[in-house]
């Protein structure tokens, strides 16, 4: 059971002629990957609205088959039927390539994840690097969409998402950079196998260590902000600038927009699962008989569900919050977790590595917090020109 | 050299020709990210998997967008009215061409390259890795403490000066 897709594959291959059969087993492979990850976008979509609705005290849809279960299929449709608009003044041919762009790469990013027992599409010696360099080429594609639709509210949409997107790299690598160090890999399989044994009942993932969980936190308040999740969603701001860098864009592009975006949310949330979460291993040692590819996805789809509930509960932050928090809260902390890592490293196992580790991953986080709050006065707020 | 290659090579200079010869400057800066996204296939042809992945992370992810925001931020990214290719660049790319086959003739007989092929080690990102954290440290931190100073001066030039002065 734990490798009947793995089998599944090695019987298909082995129904092609020879000559063709390496060709034939990367086509597969790629086709269930994009499969399996767009049908899980087709299920998040739903959960989503139907997870905000619940949470803004409404039922969300209900329309589309039972309990609106069909609703991703209606907006599949409606969004291949729509008409495709192209602003007159707009840049065409980039116009045209901004929405590839965009979800290439994103796709191209899931080849590295083992979600499952020997279940990585390609097991790369720099792994992490790849996926990294290629969530890069992302940012070229939301400027490309911005400035191609010459409309000045996709082009601040645009020039916000850069700015985050770059401000927010830095503390996401650099959190991620405490896993390499421990492990001494950048290949995400062999992460995997450093995290897949156990302490007792207890699972030796990385997040059940203070550099780890410090780490991990650090890693998906960033990745929220690489994705433009809410509370980060001020490229998309609808109460702003309407939907920032695709406001001019219809129909199934606009899907594509949508499906990039998702995609790279999963993506990003299965590297976290992979560095902090142990990847495809069980959470409790007396647990493994159930299929890994099954805890891949469950911890995804929690991870998931973080982000929705994150989304119902926050409001948006502010530009200059956005700024102050990623450069003066997380990359100091981000920092200081690598040189804990290193003490974790060198230190010898026991209650006074705990501690130490502890106090270190505490302290500057109680410190910075203080500091960065003391300047400020909360108090009422005041309008300098809608006063009335 | 296989087909590969030349079709890396090809994508990898038509699209430098292009960052140098189209009007509207946005758009050259595009051409340039595709060709640092070619020179990135051309290393992870030659099997070097680090170099190219980091080609993408620093060029693609950093470079294109820095020059992308410099452009914005200066020109607003206008189109030019007459075309940059002038007929006085045809002298030049024949000169260049001329140097280009001098220079590569003497290249090509000189004695002083190796004419047996030596087997490429192959060199993991982990053995990069080692010899960047021992053999070469002092060059690294070097390098390190030179860009932060660049960064601290970009910033204090940035800054706006509310004391004093303005």
């Amino acid at each position: 059971m734990d490798l009947a897709w793995v089998n599944l594959k090695h019987w298909l291959v082995g129904l092609a002629p020879a000559a063709a059969q390496p060709w034939f087993a990367s086509l597969i492979t790629v086709a269930a990957l994009i499969g399996a990850f767009a049908s899980l976008f087709a299920v998040t979509t739903l959960l989503e609205r139907k997870g905000l609705g619940r949470m803004q005290n409404r039922y969300g849809p209900n329309r589309v088959g039972p309990f609106g279960l069909l609703q991703p299929i209606a907006d599949g449709v409606k969004s291949l039927t729509k008409e495709d608009i192209v602003p007159r003044s707009a840049d065409a041919v980039v116009h045209f390539l901004a929405p590839m762009v965009l979800v290439v790469p994103v796709f191209l990013a899931l080849a590295v994840l083992p979600v499952g027992r020997n279940m990585a599409a390609v097991d790369l010696d720099a792994g992490v690097l790849f996926f990294f360099a290629v969530g890069a080429a992302t940012e070229l594609a939301v400027f490309m969409a911005g400035w191609s639709s010459r409309n000045k509210y996709s082009m601040l949409g645009a020039m916000r998402a850069l700015a985050q997107m770059i401000s927010y790299e830095l503390p996401l690598i650099l959190s991620a950079v405490t896993v390499i160090m421990a492990v001494g890999s950048l290949s995400t399989t062999e992460i995997v196998r450093a995290q897949s044994g156990y302490w007792g009942i207890l699972p030796q993932w990385h997040v059940l260590t203070p550099w780890g969980f410090a780490g991990f936190i650090l890693f998906m308040i960033a990745a929220a902000a690489e994705s433009n999740r809410s509370p980060f969603d001020l490229p998309e701001g609808e109460s702003e600038i309407i939907a920032g860098y695709y406001i001019e864009y219809s129909g199934f592009k606009f899907a594509l927009f949508f499906l990039g975006e998702y995609i790279g949310m999963f993506a990003i949330s299965g590297l976290g699962i992979t560095l902090f979460l142990g990847g495809w291993t069980a959470p409790l040692s007396f647990l493994t008989w159930i299929p890994s590819w099954i805890w891949f996805f469950g911890k995804l789809l929690a991870l998931i569900c973080v982000f929705i509930w994150v989304r119902g509960t926050l409001p948006r932050l502010r530009m200059d919050q956005l700024m102050n928090f990623a450069w003066k809260f997380m990359l100091p902390l981000a920092l200081i977790n690598i040189v804990i890592t290193g003490l974790w490293r060198f230190m010898p196992p026991g209650l006074m590595r705990w501690a130490v580790c502890a106090v270190l991953v505490v302290g500057p986080y109680v410190l910075l917090g203080q500091g960065l709050f003391r300047g400020n006065k909360f108090g009422p707020r005041t309008y300098r020109f809608a006063d009335s | 050299m296989s087909a590969g290659f030349y079709v890396i090579a090809i994508l990898i200079v038509g699209s430098a020709v292009a960052a140098m010869s189209l009007r509207n400057l946005v758009h050259c800066a595009l051409s340039l990210a595709v060709t640092f996204a070619g020179l990135a296939l051309a290393y992870l042809q030659l099997q070097a998997q680090f170099v190219g992945f980091a080609q993408v992370l620093v060029y693609v992810g950093a470079v294109a967008i820095l020059i992308v925001f410099a452009i914005l931020l200066t020109r607003g990214g206008d189109s030019e009215k007459e075309a940059i290719l002038s007929p006085g660049w045809v002298w030049g790319l024949g000169i260049a061409a001329l140097v280009f086959v001098v220079a590569g003739g003497a290249v090509v007989s000189s004695k002083l390259l190796p004419t047996v092929q030596r087997a490429t080690p192959a060199a993991t990102v982990k053995q990069i890795g080692d010899q960047l954290m021992t053999q070469y440290i002092l060059p690294l931190e070097v390098i390190g403490l030179l860009l932060t100073a660049a960064l601290i001066g970009a910033v204090i030039i940035a800054m706006r000066e509310t004391e004093g002065g303005q």
